[in-house]
């Protein structure tokens, strides 16, 4: 406790110059800890060039070397694709082998090198389900290994500030930046993304604060909006696992699925299940069903509390509520599955963390959610676009066909191929049969003796119990996306939702959307319990002071003073396109989607088209983008809007352009102008 | 719009006399009246007087003046056109070369002289001239917190209010403040439709929205006509149409009149002959991109094959200020015309035609594949390429 008493004793407006307090701290050489003094670059102490000192550190210098053969492996892949000699085989076997290599190309694109594909087909007896296996598996090893490597650095930034508490003089350069010249780890779609340049990462263009360099411009800031010490000084970390080491680990799930396949049913009887709504209420639910002849409709009552929602019989705007496990506590978020509703529903899918995919196994229904044009094909797209990459499927209504073990195998064997194309990994991928209306395998194993002759599996709550909880970005600057604004009880409004990235405490500062005011949080509750402290990936609502309630729109981003989002009208991305019935060309109208904004806006330069896989320019500057191409793209909105690169922050460079009701791009922002 | 009279003479030069009727006739002379053109009309100008004395009286009068036109200027909600020039005329009160601004009134003649009258400027005064082609819509494409209030004319889609309301969601036991957030919000929808839709105009209203928003906001404003008497809607209920579009943004109206229904109703109005031309255009582009093409290099290079079977042409175009460039245009619709082609000029007011001026302005339907097309322009597009990246990039 020394450290802090000598912090405590210093005169901070002497330390204080405005700008050297911002929220990073570089490290400095004489208050780090021996055993970290080694891992770390200082040009004082004599290491001259940056590499010198990586060829010294071992550790570091095995991650710099795999990076290199990952290269290198890549590079030989590629050149193995272009050179490749098919082996010498008989008609029979050539024809096996061709065919066998088009059906696995279909599903793993041009990623994967010819040499691979021809080697495991003849590895595997031209067995197409273990060929794609083993292909992809080996996919995501890799990936794993790439993640494991980028994860590496951030541990060491970790201890930055920890070490900056104590420093004297801080030095200007914001350590944070290490993170953002790191190549992002790939999540979405698997495009090799441009490598990030090193420089700050606030770089909007339309911001009122002018200022050339970053220097001038958050010196300004700082000078117009004092902000507390307390909030310029805090280490996230150490305040999150003061708060939060005791507790649970939190996730957010939200449910998708086609209209009608039972998932406001399926999460009601959950929760009654698990005890989350009293036996009076689900009674009451029952008689009012039953006056209006919708007995069915009891569960999923308890989710649809609107009454236009109550008598039409579906849910259209994403109900929450939460239950807890034996180690988690899940919010559940309840989607529209119909198709006027998906804006909501993106809306939703952007703050959960994984999904539950309801299938309706009765015959005929799957089949419809399924074909080109369901909901159950565009929301499992849309989700894993939005970044989540762990789905459980459940597999409803099985009640209705008898708990046919070979419906269940059907679907799962059609849905495995789909959700393989569409980006999930099988290992992350769980498949569950149950019934939502009877509340068979909910909670407790299989009853059934018809299903439980062929099932033995985990039930639901088991799968949602085995969701791995994603890291949180807790040392990021803070980004909050508003999703819901109302009057709260009491002085003020209340604005609701979730926190992307960093850490938000009661009486910050922080600055509000395009317009940038400023305003104070004069609360923060969670789950309806007062917070003082609030972190990434916490759904919660704040009571703001000092901005005016027509200031905020749903979809507005609130960030932090001295590291505040770019605004701009202007961005470039990447985008991949859907199944399109015209194609895009410039000038085309489209609705963007990032996080719960939606805006019209204008596909305004074809920049380049791309390939999907390889990142190459095949044309500058196509006419129009067909069918699942990929491109590079300008995008203008009539509005300024807050977004921010992909590179920079996952969560907020994820883009979705919607033209008349149907999804045609996913998209990630490469540039902010 | 009436054609008073009329005196273009073999070297197209000459001028109109014109009557605007309506606010959307000042929509079409805003498209006739170029830079350099003059334009006869009667005006009310501030004159000032000094007396020997020295002491000055200003006085209103109302006065002709011919002025050549230096700068024109059309506001879309009020409709209104205002002209900027030089008198060019003697007149007791305005010195020659004096500024004056012209505001052009409804049922005020005014003329029109040009020193040359193409094509395109002639056909215009025909189609202003038309009485059969106004059909007046009335348009609301709603979500939940967000509708527009349009009005759709032949050749103008005007936006008469934008409503956005923040409405609380649906959470915990707080329904409530949803519930009322929307009933304000349908509240609002239903003022901005009694204000601005004039029903002895309007004969159709659509409302178009997703979901279920507008079979709701549809009870609920009949609900309160009943209770508060409104005779206006309760009058004309059979006039409104319920029409599904995928958001309340502007640019679903598109969808709306691609609507069978709106089809039927509205029959053959030019928005909804617009929105079919481009939706064809892009249809094509899907099908065989080789017989589509847009771009002015493109499509010129493509109209001296003569292959051109649909010319889709933004009449914002012809609005530039540069006389060779407007030239060039008529030039080609006039090419094209003579081919065989057919030219659809669609209004920039129109979504459709916000779509088309988006891009480049000038789209064609070919008659035959042209692949050459797209092969040859990858060099020399470069050049333009660059050019645009560097005004971009400032």
């Amino acid at each position: 406790m020394s450290r802090h008493r000598i912090v405590r004793g210093m005169d901070y407006n002497d330390e204080y110059d405005g700008y050297d307090d911002v929220y990073g701290h570089s490290v400095d050489d004489d208050c780090v800890s021996p055993t970290d003094q080694q891992w770390l670059y200082d040009r004082a102490r004599g290491q001259q060039s940056m590499s010198a000192f990586i060829s010294k550190n071992k550790n570091i210098e095995e991650e710099a070397e795999a990076e290199d053969d990952d290269d290198e492996a890549y590079q030989k892949a590629r050149r193995d694709s272009e050179s490749f000699q098919m082996p010498e085989l008989d008609e029979m076997e050539q024809a096996k082998l061709s065919s066998c290599v088009d059906e696995v190309r279909s599903v793993v694109g041009d990623a994967v090198s010819e040499r691979r594909i021809v080697e495991t087909s003849m590895r595997f007896d031209y067995n197409i389900q273990q060929i794609l296996d083993e292909i992809l598996n080996d996919e995501t090893n890799k990936k794993e290994k790439e993640k494991e490597l980028e994860k590496r650095p951030q541990k060491l930034k970790i201890t930055a500030p920890k070490t900056a508490l104590i420093t004297t003089t801080p030095k200007p350069t914001p350590t944070k930046i290490t993170l953002a010249a790191q190549k992002d780890a790939r999540r979405g779609f698997d495009i090799a993304s441009p490598k990030a340049p090193a420089s700050p990462v606030v770089s909007g263009r339309n911001t009122p604060v002018d200022g050339g360099d970053e220097a001038t411009r958050s010196s300004a800031i700082n000078a117009s909006f004092k902000i507390s010490k307390d909030q310029a000084q805090r280490n996230a970390q150490q305040l999150y696992s003061l708060e939060r080491s005791t507790q649970k680990s939190h996730i957010h799930m939200i449910v998708i699925g086609h209209v009608d396949a039972g998932k406001s049913t399926l999460m009601g009887h959950l929760l009654y299940d698990t005890g989350n709504v009293s036996q009076r209420v689900m009674h009451k639910h029952e008689q009012e069903s039953k006056k209006l002849g919708k007995q069915s409709f009891m569960y999923a009552w308890v989710l649809d509390e609107t009454g236009e929602e109550r008598a039409r019989g579906i849910t259209m705007d994403v109900g929450q509520s939460r239950i807890e496990t034996a180690t988690k506590i899940v919010t559940l978020l309840d989607a529209p599955g119909h198709k006027d509703f998906i804006p909501n529903m993106i809306s939703g899918a952007t703050q959960a963390d994984v999904a539950l995919l309801v299938v309706d196994a009765t015959r005929g229904e799957f089949e419809s959610g399924f074909e080109l044009g369901g909901q159950t094909r565009e929301h499992a797209i849309l989700v894993r676009s939005l970044g989540v990459n762990q789905l459980g499927v459940v597999i409803n209504k099985l009640d209705t066909v008898g708990w046919s073990e070979e419906r269940f195998q059907e679907i799962v064997h059609k849905l495995k191929a789909f959700l393989k194309q569409a980006g999930f990994k099988e290992s992350d991928v769980s498949f569950t049969p149950c019934s939502g209306l009877t509340g068979e395998n909910l909670t407790k194993r299989a009853q059934e003796p018809a299903l439980k002759s062929w099932y033995s599996g985990s039930h639901l709550l088991d799968v949602i119990e085995h969701f791995k909880v994603p890291e949180r970005a807790i040392d990021r600057p803070l980004r909050m996306s508003v999703s819901d604004i109302y009057k709260g009880t009491g002085s003020g409004f209340c604005i609701s939702g979730r926190i992307e990235t960093g850490v938000l405490c009661l009486n910050d500062k922080v600055l509000v959307g395009a317009s940038r005011e400023q305003a104070q949080v004069k609360a923060l509750t969670m789950d309806e319990l007062t917070q003082t402290s609030v972190f990434a990936g916490d759904q919660i609502s704040v009571t703001l002071a000092g901005v005016d309630i027509n200031n905020i729109t749903v979809g507005c981003i609130i960030c932090d003073p001295q590291l505040p989002i770019p605004v701009t009208t202007r961005f470039q991305c990447r985008i991949i396109v859907f199944n399109v019935k015209v194609p895009i060309t410039m000038g085309y109208p489209v609705l963007l989607h990032h996080q719960s904004l939606i805006e019209p806006a204008v596909v305004c330069k074809l920049t380049a088209s791309i390939h999907k896989s390889t990142g190459e320019v095949v044309k500058k500057k196509p006419r129009c983008l067909g069918n699942n191409s990929c491109a590079l793209v300008e995008v203008e909105t009539s509005r300024p809007i807050c977004i921010e690169r992909y590179s920079d922050f996952k969560e907020l460079g994820r883009v979705m352009l919607r033209v008349a009701g149907v999804t045609i791009a996913a998209g990630m922002v490469t540039k902010i102008r | 719009m009436k054609l008073l009279g009329k005196y273009v003479d073999k070297g197209m030069q000459g001028n109109v006399t014109l009557m605007p009727e309506e606010s959307e006739d000042m929509w079409h002379a805003y498209n006739l009246i170029a830079e350099g053109d003059s334009v006869r009309s009667t005006t009310i100008r501030k004159v000032q007087n000094e007396t020997a004395t020295g002491s000055s009286t200003s006085s209103r009068v109302r006065t002709t003046l011919t002025i050549a036109v230096e700068s024109i200027d059309f506001d879309t909600q009020a409709c209104v056109l205002r002209l900027k020039g030089r008198n060019i005329e003697e007149n007791p009160y305005v010195k020659m070369g004096a500024y004056h601004t012209l505001d052009l009134e409804l049922n005020r003649k005014f003329e029109l002289r040009k020193p040359e009258w193409d094509t395109i400027a002639l056909e215009r005064i025909e189609m202003a001239c038309d009485p059969t082609q106004s059909a007046d819509v009335a348009a609301v494409v709603m979500q939940e917190g967000l509708a527009h209030v349009c009005l759709i004319t032949a050749s103008m889609t005007l936006v008469r209010s934008k409503i956005e309301v923040s409405i609380p969601r649906k959470r915990k036991g707080n329904v409530q403040q949803h519930e009322k957030g929307l009933a304000k919000f349908y509240e609002q929808v239903m003022q901005s439709i009694l204000r601005h839709v004039n029903f002895d105009v309007v004969k159709c209203v659509l409302i178009a929205s997703p979901g279920f928003v507008r079979d709701q906001f549809y009870d609920y404003m009949f609900q309160q006509a009943v209770k508060l008497d409104y005779k206006l809607l309760l009058e004309n209920k059979s006039r409104f149409m319920l029409v599904h579009a995928s958001s309340g943004f502007k640019h679903s109206l598109k969808e709306v009149l691609q609507d069978p229904a709106v089809i039927a109703k509205m029959s053959d109005t030019k928005a909804a002959g617009e929105v079919k031309a481009l939706e064809q255009f892009y249809m094509m582009l899907q099908c065989e991109p080789a017989k589509a093409f847009y771009g002015k290099k493109h499509v010129l290079r493509a109209a001296e094959a003569q292959s051109i079977e649909t010319l889709l042409i933004s009449d914002n175009l012809f609005r530039c200020q540069d006389v060779n460039l407007r030239k060039e245009y008529v030039n080609l619709v006039e090419s094209v015309r003579d081919a065989g082609g057919e030219v659809k000029i669609f209004s920039s007011m129109h979504i459709s035609g916000e779509q088309l001026a988006q891009l480049t302005g000038i789209a064609a339907l070919l008659r035959f594949p042209m692949p050459e097309l797209e092969d040859s322009d990858d060099d020399d597009d470069e050049d333009g390429a660059a050019g645009g990246d560097n005004s971009d990039s400032d």
